[in-house]
């Protein structure tokens, strides 16, 4: 009888189970599998929004965010500035600093030297953008880009900024970008978390991540980011102890349904069938995880595409790699992060080591998505959490210096997912400063990325606490202009 | 449609379903939601209109979720100068139209209100259609009938002082077991609804353990409460579990959400920080049964007690736990304005029951607090002797911020007892103290630290409960008097609801955060009113408190859902039958590691790290601090209970967070209680459960029991009840399949799990297809729910 039941596969039990609540009480629970929060107090209140549900048709199906944590110089990277250089060693023009508040570090330094790049710049592609030495891989797709220098934000240190970016607010406790698509659109894969997360690190100064950054916040925790790590577990508890075959844990999950059915029986409680439903769910991800993470399949011209370091599990390039994987595979939202870009001092030697980690494989990521015509419908981003100052921090000497953070301007790309190609949007002042066209703030970013996924920022909420919530707080307006 | 829905997840076809039926299915899923959310709200009258329609139970709802934001409480927000949450500025004549009214009693048809949300013209239709809100046909028709009725307006429900309500009439007198339960079931009547049975004993046991100790009950316990057919059998059992200690401990847990206790300092280097002697007091004063409203004033203001006792100033931890920086770099001052905030916040969220935050920046968009009451009642906590940061991570650590108190060895002998400390190391906790001259309080516009307006002197949100400043200081220690003030509307209904949460899974007012104006509507208001003067009648008394809930019938039905009762009530707001939930994520591991025998019963210390994936901190750590790196304890601290792991903030227990834990940022009043395939992996692999399954089967493995005697003292064990016979042969079934497939060698390693050492006289094979089976026990859903 039990090898019976084995070969007849493992799924009849369940399919008893689900028929014979089919008719009843059991499709609230399981309606509440597809989406939670419509179960929960707020979420079907608002008239205006269903969840998993996009407002209008959608650019892009999916984001993969390459964030830079600690926050890149745009003056080593994307935005040029001659005049820097012309005037490196000169006080910074007070009519140029205005009222900028600074950050504790440099609050106190006597005075502000402008500094100019180390590193030489050049024009590339249609576009004619400028890129610095320092990243030959993107300055190679720069048509593919869109390279926006005006973007600005509130918070001047890195807790808060991150948070920022992510979430929409300072503070902790609200739901991450990646939650609320997941909670937006809905899960377009089963056996894959929505919302995941890869870690690197560079060498650099680094500045720790949290896990608050991809929290679910008040959302239902099904949003919540799911950490995938380098390693025999890459999501945690994945594995199964060692002994134990797939046939055995096939056994033990059949047993296991059969004794929550009696219980179910008795109790009529819909959560014991929403247990059993999980449970399968967990076992077909015990699969499909190890199954997207391992590369070692991955033809030679990917490796070559994205370089050797991309076999070599927790770099940033594996995490390109399996980025794409798991974007393939439905993931909604792939968040990277990568640390090491705070560099406060010693930035012409970090900052070297630091592109070169990150250049190739960005690149790479973009192309390998295009070549499999996925670039369309898969929105990338790169960026960190605020810019740097054109002033040095600590002292300026003929090869070295730092920069100290600065929320007023800083650069980011985006690619594919209906963005435009091969542009540029907004300026800064010839100092590298101050915003001098098309400011961008990070709820208008946040908005058009929300846009991009066919969901309107303003409807895309959360009654919490007698408020309702957005991603955006209260603000945020679209950039159009960087729409294709 | 439904049933073609889940055809579709069942034939596992999600992707195309969704891509190809999404729209129709959807329409029909929101139809039934529609349905569904109607049936559970607490307003809803079953599309009949009521008899009499109340301004603060159908109407102010409607008015505060669609109409307040422009014509409400903030005065910068308001629209063509209307204010609809004050009845004299409803019917007084509009401003831009001085021959017009918004309201009219007794006729909608010459109330602009009536006429401005039944306009077919949308550049007058409210609310705007840009504002993305819009009023269903039944509030209209609400609306309406309230306007013909006369538009009477109703003081906010919880700003009234509550009343004690006589005890309502009810037909099935038999039933009831005490004065709660003709409150229950008065509403059941009305509704419909018959109550449950009693529950069984077994599982009447296991509720009341979970429900006060946060533990599975001893075999020797279950046998002797089935063994004691006294009629006071229940109660008997009762009292003595309140006077066990792990109640204390369990007790403590929702406290220590509220008042956001963790062991590191927060924000992005979260260092070490040792407030563990504050939690280990509140077991205390949970143990030793004190009064809340001693519990909660030595909290807020124990150091200003006059000649405090080093216990008092040890109380005050509570507003010490919020989040601390040592990000190099910050501008003090903005922390240190966050600090007072955050302070501010909980007396508002934890104590109150109400949203203050949302007037940091502004007048409160739903409820009657102005910018200014913010910042009165901020300047309570705006005189403590701290700085925004005290010393960064990477130099010397500072596990307790200043003001800070020591607690010395002799401190342990005497006074502070219950402090369990372990070693002779110096021992500091953060603490409350004023500055001795008055730091000067201004409102912060638009909530920015930098921008001063107006100075102003402490006081509080006078829609609640006017500052009488001749009755109480102008200090924390006056706020605790007025917060105990026997007229203030809702010290005593907040925290009877959140206990009511506690112990039925559901507050009586479903928001327990959030009696304003956006919350929900209490379930049972009159039950609420009764418990709360109960509550102050009895002084405060939580054991006592306690006890009442736990001995109605109410509480002891039998949480069987027949489809009926699903249909009418699947919230179970009613309780016409038992409360059934997953326990809190603290309790799973507890009800693992008791049931095995290897829980570490000790109380209180230094909280430990027990196993966890590797990795995890390492990863996102900044690199700093005693924190960065996990450095896993051994021996009996691994088997502590999950109150005592580790809460590093920005990393918290990855078990505690897949179930829902709070990550204690924040205060946090309410737990979700979520279902995810994450949840199923813990169960199936973390090593607790593993290590749990094998030394609970090598334990029965070495006692004289025959056949499937080990299988069903395990499951008795583990799930508190005598299993069925079907239950029996199942995991029989499942042993003799085990012990045949298995070989050495996977036997082997199936064992070496956790660091309990395996008593190699037992037969590997039959271990570990006993582990197997007990493993399998553990993950049933019954083991880790209250039913």
């Amino acid at each position: 009888m039990e090898k019976e039941m084995l070969e007849h596969g493992f799924s009849w039990n369940r399919r008893r189970f689900l028929s014979a609540m089919s008719l009843g009480v059991g499709s609230v629970a399981l309606g509440s599998l597809l989406m939670p929060d419509l179960f929960k107090n707020g979420g079907v209140t608002d008239e205006n929004f269903v969840p998993g549900v996009p407002h209008f048709a959608p650019r892009a199906k999916r984001v993969i965010y390459l964030f830079q944590n600690g926050a890149p110089s745009q003056q080593e990277l994307f935005d040029y500035k001659p005049k820097l250089r012309e005037m490196t060693g000169e006080e910074i023009p007070s009519s140029v600093r205005g009222n900028q508040r600074l950050t504790g570090m440099t609050a106190y330094q006597a005075s502000f030297p402008l500094v100019g790049s180390f590193v030489d710049f050049k024009q590339y592609g249609q576009s004619q953008a400028w890129i610095s030495d320092l990243m030959p891989y993107t300055a190679k797709i720069v048509d593919e880009l869109c390279i926006i220098k005006s973007m600005y934000t509130e918070a001047i240190n890195h807790d808060p900024a991150l948070t920022f970016l992510q979430t929409g607010a300072q503070v902790g406790n609200r739901p991450s970008m990646g939650a609320w698509l997941s909670y937006g659109l809905g899960n377009e894969n089963k056996n894959l978390p929505n919302f995941t997360v890869l870690l690197s690190r560079g060498i650099g100064n680094g500045q720790g991540v949290y896990s608050k950054l991809w929290s679910n916040g008040f959302l239902d925790s099904v949003h919540q980011g799911v950490q995938f790590s380098k390693g025999e577990d890459p999501v945690l508890y994945l594995r199964d102890p060692e002994g134990m075959s797939r046939k055995d844990r096939r056994e033990m999950l059949d047993k296991l349904a059969e004794l929550n059915d009696l219980s179910y029986k008795e109790m009529g409680d819909p959560e014991i069938a929403a247990k059993v439903q999980q449970y399968e769910m967990a076992y077909r991800m015990q699969t499909a995880v190890p199954d997207v993470m391992d590369l070692s399949r991955e033809p030679d011209d990917i490796v070559k595409l994205y370089g050797p370091d991309c076999l070599v599990p927790g770099t940033y390039a594996a995490n390109c790699l399996l980025a794409r994987k798991l974007s393939e595979n439905g993931v909604r939202f792939v968040q990277l992060y990568h640390q090491g870009w705070d560099q406060h001092g010693n930035l012409p030697f970090e900052i070297q080591k630091q592109a070169k980690d990150v250049d190739q494989a960005s690149a790479a990521l973009v192309m390998d998505l295009k070549q499999r015509g996925l670039l369309d419908e898969t929105l990338v981003i790169w960026g960190g959490e605020f810019g740097r100052t054109s002033y040095t921090q600590g002292r300026l000497t003929k090869d070295n210096y730092g920069r100290d953070h600065h929320p007023r301007c800083f650069t980011v790309w985006m690619a594919g997912g209906g963005i435009k190609p091969g542009i540029v949007y907004g300026e800064t002042d010839e100092f590298g400063y101050n915003i001098a066209s098309n400011p961008v703030h990070v709820h208008d970013f946040q908005a058009t990325v929300l846009q991009q996924l066919g969901l309107d920022h303003e409807k895309l909420i959360y009654k919490h606490l007698g408020r309702r919530y957005r991603l955006t707080d209260v603000s945020g307006t679209v950039v159009k202009d960087i729409i294709a | 449609m439904f049933i073609f829905i889940l055809e579709n997840v069942i034939a596992g076809h999600m992707k195309q379903y969704i891509q190809i039926i999404s729209i129709v299915a959807f329409l029909g899923f929101l139809i039934y939601l529609i349905e569904a959310c109607n049936n559970t709200s607490a307003t809803y009258q079953g599309g009949k209109l009521p008899q009499i329609v109340s301004y603060n139970f159908d109407i102010r709802p409607i008015l505060s979720d669609k109409c307040f934001a422009c014509h409400g409480p903030d005065e910068n927000k308001r629209e063509a100068g209307l204010r609809l949450d004050i009845e004299e500025d409803a019917f007084a004549a509009l401003k831009e139209h001085p021959d017009a009214h918004a309201l009219v009693a007794g006729k909608p048809e010459f109330s602009q209100v009536f006429l401005r949300i039944t306009t077919h013209d949308s550049s007058l239709l409210m609310p705007p259609p840009a504002s993305n809100l819009k009023l269903s046909p039944y509030e209209v028709q609400l609306i309406e009938k309230w306007i013909k009725q006369g538009a009477k307006y109703e003081k906010h429900w919880a700003f009234i002082i509550p009343q004690k309500p006589a005890l309502p009439e009810v037909k099935n007198k038999t039933w009831v077991k005490n004065d709660i339960d003709y409150f229950i079931l008065q509403k059941m009547e009305e509704k419909g609804l018959e109550p449950n049975e009693e529950a069984d004993k077994e599982r009447l046991l296991k509720r009341l353990c979970l429900d006060l100790l946060g533990l599975p009950p001893t075999l020797e316990m279950m046998d002797g409460f089935l063994a004691d057919n006294s009629p006071d059998a229940y109660e008997k059992m009762l009292d003595k579990l309140m006077q066990h200690p792990a109640y204390g401990e369990k007790m403590s847990v929702h406290w220590l959400d509220l008042a956001r206790y963790a062991d590191s300092h927060g924000y992005q280097d979260d260092g070490y920080r040792t407030q563990w002697p504050w939690r280990d007091w509140v077991i205390h004063a949970f143990n030793t049964n004190m009064p809340y409203d001693q519990f909660v004033s030595w909290q807020l203001a124990g150091d200003l007690l006059p000649e405090a006792t080093k216990e008092q100033m040890l109380a005050t931890g509570f507003n010490r736990n919020h989040k601390i920086t040592e990000e190099g770099g910050v501008i003090p001052e903005e922390y240190r304005f966050m600090y007072v905030a955050d302070r501010t916040d909980l007396f508002g969220k934890g104590l109150l029951g109400v949203t203050l935050e949302c007037a940091q920046c502004h007048d409160h968009k739903y409820d009657p607090f102005s910018q200014k009451e913010y910042y009165q009642l901020y300047s309570f906590f705006n005189n403590i002797k701290e700085v925004g940061i005290e010393s960064v991570i990477g130099g010397p650590e500072t596990y307790a911020k200043k003001p800070l108190m020591e607690i010395t060895n002799e401190d342990i002998k005497d006074i502070l007892s219950f402090v369990n400390k372990q070693d002779t190391q110096q021992l500091i906790v953060s603490i409350m103290g004023d500055l001795d001259t008055l730091r000067k309080t201004h409102v912060l516009i638009r909530g920015n630290y930098e921008t001063f307006g107006e100075e102003v002197a402490p006081a509080t949100p006078a829609a609640i409960l006017p500052f009488d400043s001749t009755k109480y200081t102008g200090n924390r220690l006056g706020l605790a008097g007025w917060l105990f003030d026997k007229n203030n509307p809702l010290t005593a209904r907040v925290y009877a609801n959140i206990l009511w949460q506690e112990f039925f899974g559901r507050g009586i007012v479903k928001t327990s955060g959030d009696f304003g104006m956006q919350g929900e509507l209490p379930s049972h208001p009159a039950l609420l009113d009764w418990l709360a003067v109960d509550f102050m009648e009895h002084d405060w008394d939580i054991k006592r408190f306690v006890k009442q809930m736990l001995m109605s019938a109410a509480y002891k039905q039998s949480a069987v859902a027949t489809k009926e009762k699903l249909a009418t009530d699947p919230e179970n707001i009613y309780l016409s039958r038992g409360p059934r939930y997953r326990i809190h994520a603290e309790f799973i591991r507890d009800v693992v590691l008791a049931s095995s025998g290897l829980l570490n019963h000790s109380i209180g210390g230094p909280s430990v790290k027990p196993y966890q994936p590797e990795g995890l901190w390492e990863g996102a750590t900044s690199g700093r601090g005693l924190l960065s790196i996990y450095v896993q304890d051994h021996g009996e601290k691994i088997y502590r209970r999950g109150m005592y792991t580790l809460i590093k903030r920005t990393v918290p227990p990855p078990t505690m967070a897949i179930f829902d834990a709070s990550n204690r940022d924040i205060c946090e009043v309410r737990r979700l209680k979520t279902n995810t395939p994450l949840q199923a992996l813990v169960m199936m692999n973390d090593p607790t459960v593993l290590e749990a399954s094998r030394v609970l089967a090598a334990a029965l493995l070495k006692e004289p029991l025959e056949g499937n005697e080990k299988i069903v003292k395990a499951f008795r064990t583990i799930v508190a009840r005598n299993p069925r016979d079907r239950e029996v042969e199942i995991l029989s079934n499942y042993y003799n399949s085990q012990l045949q497939s298995i070989d050495e060698a996977s036997a082997a390693k199936m064992l070496a799990v956790g660091e309990y050492p395996v008593d190699e006289t037992i037969d590997k094979k039959k271990l570990a297809a006993l582990m197997r089976v007990i493993a399998t026990i553990y993950n049933m859903e019954e083991t880790i729910t209250k039913t």
